[in-house]
């Protein structure tokens, strides 16, 4: 951990990520409007000392709904990633520890899933279900745990030949010990790097479903649906495109430090 | 390093960029220019049309496309009456039940061959066959015999008296038998490569990118004015804008903002771009499913009605930029009841009515129940930016007086396919794009509730029906108006959905466009577009004439 | 060897058929079909002719029906016609007996999304390797903290966003490129040379904004292989015998640092074909994106199911490449093979 907090990147990542994380869970106490006010006489105003973020096309204060968003963007991307990694991990586990013909179909299965466009499959399930948020998140997750799966895959049958693996089979130690105890620990490395960058990857899907018109829904408030209902006035409205998208590029920037630098800090082969 | 010197350079020259648009030309708009002919206009559309045959490709790509290519024999002028356009006049027999067109003479097609009522006949059986895959057959079908005595005669009798009757040969696009004699009208390459009667005919179609119509000199009415129509495919609104800001379209439908808010404060915009405001022939409405509770009682629709402030909806969503409907019908209209006006926005009586209907806040939660069923429903809507701000400001005027209205955007297959068709739904947001004519008959007719059809709120009553019925056979207009004044009178007491708003259509039009009728007549800005010009030193560089 | 590789062939039959029969399900789990389109609403138009159309279609079939009719079509590689109202063929163009030609759907919108995806690819290419091998080469100095900031930031802009920013800047406020589309309006008229010219201008946003992402995975990646290998004991030798710098540099420890990019390239063969919906809406491209979304939204079955399965079959030979590829390209696997 030591190791892993001083390497820069790893550190920069963390600090954007706790900050954005303390403004969303705050939210409720210092938000200064409600996010759904809607005042049809405050439309689109640019950022003052009352709206410090400006208003919407319906008089909502930008700010508020903005922190709120924070909340949205980030639950879909950590409960999405959850979902993969969750998924990933008990297939990868199966398929690399007992290897056999139950490995051969769960990697013909990981084959299938990635023989379909990852984007058009999550644009074609929305597009039938409702565009709530526990679809978009639930869809998200069942659409990439396939790289987790093969992570931790080659990570357990790279381990398993590993003399404390082979020594623990010796002292005739359960599957269910081996795996939790021994492999799944050794594996966490590469599993948090994939996780922590699987959440930057969410939340630019969510914001990339709303400008179709398929992300998070009305009255309920998302980064990228602010971003979407302000695109047709970029130039005008600058505020509702400037705010969202900085939120969007510096939250998916520090998933992506603290990956990276978590990778660069953990990973035993990048030692100087 | 050179890497960092090289990347500060980069910086710099981005940031230097930032700043105002480039400065507009020196060229006075608003000078008086004589007609010319000639010219290109280019305007933007959402979609590719999948073809160009009226009857088979409805969408409004297709048809706003065909219809500068083909014509009918009727035509609505600019205050909504009907005139003729292939045909000179017509008659109507005693008995009602027969129509009597003549056609003017020496009309032809663009290809050179004569158009005749043979054309005429060719495209009613067209229309009507069971193999053609068009949606539109209805109506035509009403006619019992159709002939042409003569090649500038064409006469149809219905079975009984049939009102809408020449509204549908407004509608009905004449195409040419002598190209598609043979042809199967669902596949044929004429839906590619059409050939028609009407200002312009097809120039070029680049696949994905734009259509390109060009003057055609043999058109029935009269040459246009302007050389070539190109229709650009931009599916995005916001790339629309920029396109317009960098004056290389010519003409956009806008939304409320950019119209009251973005223009007004951009005099370089206003400088070169007019406004033009026209009210459509369509109206948004919250749509109650009339066979589920609680909206099968009437005190319930009507507090609903009551508790939409319907004015801040016009002015929240449209900035002010539509009407307020009292009657299923466009504004201003001869079928519009004069004496209706909307509920007003009064929360007391709709708390009063529900109060009569049972309604009370018994266990204090703040929403509104009875006999232990909170009043909740939920609303649905398609992905329609107004419509779903609509319905947001519904949410908050109904949680206001105590009912919880829940929010469901959803995309329009799965809308109609599994709430509309099969009735599972509470309430709707939607919108009804009429005809010009006042028959309603499939909207709002008791028999027409089958899933699939039009009436899937379940309206039913007897009088109504009946006045519906009346409305179809009579072909006095005095009398028809009074017949749909009484219907538009009893929508409105029985409240079988609310009436939202009449949104105006926002054109902007380069002003480099002349001959614009401004304000826009009933029929829109749009009917005489054949009569606008672009003076030559406005116009655009031309590339040369193909 | 060979025995893999039949190993290989044998299993993508079973497996499209399984990709193919997913995907016909998931399609079929949607509420609504072609006839539930924009005309459907039309107060005018009636409910007897979309019944009709529906039994044209075998829509009212149970779906394992029409699932088999569909496999029975592709057995003779008929990817049949779109249901939409112009009813143009899937794939590749027919031509009926009077000569009309009607052309392919995917066959038009194929070539403009290889296009963006082969200038992309070059783009990365040309770009990406240059900046990881310096980021490498100055590793923590100035020019790789520029650089990796940047990748950083090209990985996390999203997309749209800076396509509509640029559009702004480079259309409207300057007058440099074009803002939307394929082609310039006089573009017939215009010269060869003309022409190569207009179309590149209108592609140079559309296939920066594509290859974004892509540069900056593929700098970063090239980067910590680079790191990677230069660790290596081979490259200790190497130096300590005295080669250049240069030779040590680009001739060992880039060569070995690019082998996993092999995989790489070919895991993203599948891609080539799948363009963008957010880009080719927002720059009016008429590629595979917008040819599959709306499909999706039409409920346009055999256009769905013609993109998903070209999309798999792709995928599966492309993996079979990128796995022979880096055999062939990895002494230590190649020399393994042979024995």
């Amino acid at each position: 951990m030591r190791r892993a907090l001083s390497n820069p990147m790893a550190l920069g990542g963390f600090v954007i990520i706790a900050i954005i994380m303390l403004l969303a869970v705050s939210a409720p106490l210092i938000v200064p409007f409600d996010p759904e006010a809607i005042d049809v006489k405050s439309i689109l105003l640019p950022p003052s000392s009352t709206h410090w973020m400006g208003t919407d096309g319906l008089g909502r204060d930008v700010f508020s709904r903005m922190l709120y968003g924070a909340r949205v963007s980030l639950m879909v991307g950590i409960v999405a990633v959850g979902i993969a990694t969750l998924i990933g991990i008990v297939l990868g586990s199966i398929s690399g520890y007992y290897r056999g013909w139950v490995d051969v179909f769960i990697m013909r299965l990981v084959d299938v899933m990635l023989s379909i466009p990852t984007f058009f499959l999550i644009l074609a399930v929305i597009a039938f279900l409702t565009p709530s948020i526990w679809n978009i998140m639930i869809v998200i997750g069942l659409t990439s745990w396939m790289g987790v799966t093969r992570l931790v895959r080659a990570e357990f049958l790279s381990l398993r030949n590993r003399e404390f693996v082979m020594a623990s089979e010796t002292l005739g130690a359960r599957d269910g010990r081996l795996i939790f105890r021994h492999l799944l620990p050794n594996s966490l490395t590469p599993i948090i790097v994939s996780s922590v960058l699987g959440v930057a990857s969410a939340v630019l899907v969510e914001s990339g479903l709303s400008f179709l018109g398929l992300g998070v829904q009305a009255p309920q408030s998302s980064w990228g649906n602010i971003l979407t209902d302000g695109k047709e006035y970029i130039e005008f409205a600058w505020w509702l495109s400037l705010f969202p998208g900085l939120a969007i590029l510096i939250t998916v920037l520090g998933y992506n430090l603290l990956g990276e630098g978590l990778r660069d800090a953990l990973d035993p082969r990048s030692s100087n | 390093m050179p890497f960092n010197r090289l990347f500060y350079l980069a910086l710099f020259s981005l940031l230097a960029g930032c700043g105002e648009p480039q400065q507009a030309s020196n060229v006075d708009y608003d000078q008086v220019y004589p007609a010319v002919g000639g010219g290109n206009m280019i305007n933007a559309m959402i979609g590719e049309p999948s073809g160009l045959i009226p009857m088979i490709a409805g969408e409004s790509a297709a048809s706003a496309i065909a219809s500068n290519i083909f014509n009918s024999l009727l035509k609505y002028d600019r205050n909504l009456e009907l005139e003729g356009e292939l045909a000179e006049s017509w008659m109507i027999s005693a008995d009602h039940r027969t129509i009597t067109f003549k056609l003017k003479p020496d009309m032809q097609w663009a290809d050179g061959q004569p158009l005749t009522s043979a054309d005429v006949l060719f495209t009613w059986q067209l229309v009507t066959d069971e193999n053609t895959r068009t949606p539109y057959g209805s109506d035509y079908k009403l006619v019992i015999k159709a002939e042409t005595p003569d090649a500038l005669t064409f006469r149809v009798s219905y079975q009984e008296p049939y009102a809408p009757a020449l509204d549908t040969w407004a509608g009905l696009q004449i195409l040419p038998k002598h190209l598609l004699e043979g042809q199967d009208i669902n596949t044929t390459t004429f839906a590619r490569n059409p050939v028609g009667s009407h200002y312009y005919k097809l120039g070029q179609w680049r696949n994905g990118e734009r259509i390109s119509l060009v003057r055609n000199p043999l058109a029935t009415q009269g040459e246009a004015r302007i050389e070539r129509l190109v229709s650009r495919f931009i599916p995005d609104a916001a790339s629309q804008f920029l396109e317009l800001m960098a004056d290389n379209i010519d003409t956009m439908n806008l939304n409320p903002i950019q119209y009251a808010r973005i223009f007004p404060s951009r005099p370089d915009l206003t400088e070169k771009i007019g406004l033009y405001k026209e009210l459509g022939n369509s109206y948004t409405y919250l749509g109650f499913n009339l066979k589920r509770k609680p909206f099968d009682d009437i005190r319930v629709r009507q507090a609903i009605n009551y508790a939409i402030n319907k004015q801040e909806l016009i002015d929240g969503v449209l900035l002010g930029l539509g009407e307020p409907v009292s009657s299923p019908y466009k504004p201003g209209t001869r079928w519009t009841n004069p004496e209706l006006q909307p509920y007003p926005y009064d929360s007391q009586k709709a708390i009063a009515l529900l109060k009569e209907a049972g309604y009370a806040d018994h266990d204090g939660d703040g929403i509104l129940d009875k006999d232990g069923k909170p009043l909740t429903f939920e609303m649905l809507t398609n992905q329609n930016k107004q419509r779903e701000m609509s319905a947001v400001l519904i949410q908050r005027r109904l949680k206001e007086i105590g009912i919880d209205a829940r929010i469901r955007v959803l995309e329009w297959a799965s809308f109609i396919g599994r709430f509309i068709k099969t009735g599972e739904f509470d309430a709707v947001v939607l919108g009804w794009s009429l005809s010009l004519d006042p028959d309603q008959y499939s909207i709002w007719h008791s028999s027409q509730q089958a899933p699939g059809q039009f009436n899937f709120i379940g309206y039913s009553n007897p009088q109504v029906d009946r006045l519906l019925e009346q409305g179809r056979l009579e072909l006095d207009i005095e009398k028809r108006t009074k017949i749909y004044h009484e219907f538009a009178r009893l929508l409105q007491e029985d409240s079988p959905v609310v009436y939202l708003y009449a949104g105006y259509g926002l054109p902007a039009i380069h002003k480099r466009i002349k001959g614009i009728d401004d304000p826009a007549p009933p029929a829109g800005i749009g009917h005489n577009s054949h009569e606008w010009y672009i003076p030559q030193p406005l116009r655009r560089l031309e590339i040369s004439a193909q | 060897m060979i025995r893999y590789l039949l190993n290989r062939i044998f299993w993508m039959v079973p497996l499209l058929i399984g990709i193919s029969l997913i995907s016909f399900f998931i399609m079929h789990l949607a509420p609504g079909d072609i006839t539930a389109s924009e005309a459907s609403f039309d107060p005018r138009a009636s409910e007897e002719s979309r019944q009709k159309l529906r039994e044209l279609y075998n829509l009212d079939k149970p779906v394992i029906v029409q699932y088999g009719l569909w496999l029975k079509r592709m057995a003779t590689l008929d990817f049949g016609t779109s249901f939409a109202s112009h009813q143009r063929p899937v794939f590749w163009q027919t031509t009926d007996e009077q000569g009309n030609v009607r052309k392919g759907m995917i066959q038009q919108a194929l070539p403009i999304t290889l296009l963006i995806n082969v200038l992309s690819l070059v783009l990365i290419i040309a770009v990406a390797l240059p900046l990881g091998v310096i980021s490498a080469l100055t590793r923590n100095r100035a020019p790789d903290r520029a650089i990796t900031l940047f990748v950083f930031i090209g990985f996390a802009i999203p997309g749209f966003w800076l396509a509509l920013m640029l559009m702004y800047w480079t259309g409207v406020v300057n007058n440099w490129l074009p803002i939307s589309g394929l082609h310039s309006i006089g573009y017939e008229n215009m010269g060869a040379i003309a022409q190569i010219f207009d179309t590149l201008k209108h592609l140079v946003l559309p296939v920066f904004i594509s290859g974004l992402s892509g540069l900056a995975g593929i700098s970063l990646f090239v980067r910590n292989g680079m790191l990677d290998v230069l660790h290596q004991d081979y490259i200790t030798t190497a130096r300590a015998k005295g080669l250049s710098e240069n030779t040590v540099v680009y001739g060992h420890a880039l060569r070995n640092a690019l082998l996993p990019l092999i995989t790489i390239f070919g895991l993203s063969i599948p891609g080539l074909i799948g363009g963008s919906v957010i880009a080719e809406s927002i720059f009016a491209i008429p590629g595979m994106g917008k040819l599959f979304y709306d499909a999706v939204l039409m409920r346009d079955f055999p256009v769905i199911m013609g993109i998903l399965t070209i999309g798999a079959a792709l995928t599966l030979i492309g993996n079979l490449l990128a796995d022979l590829a880096y055999a062939w390209a990895d002494p230590r696997v190649r020399r393994g093979v042979m024995q």
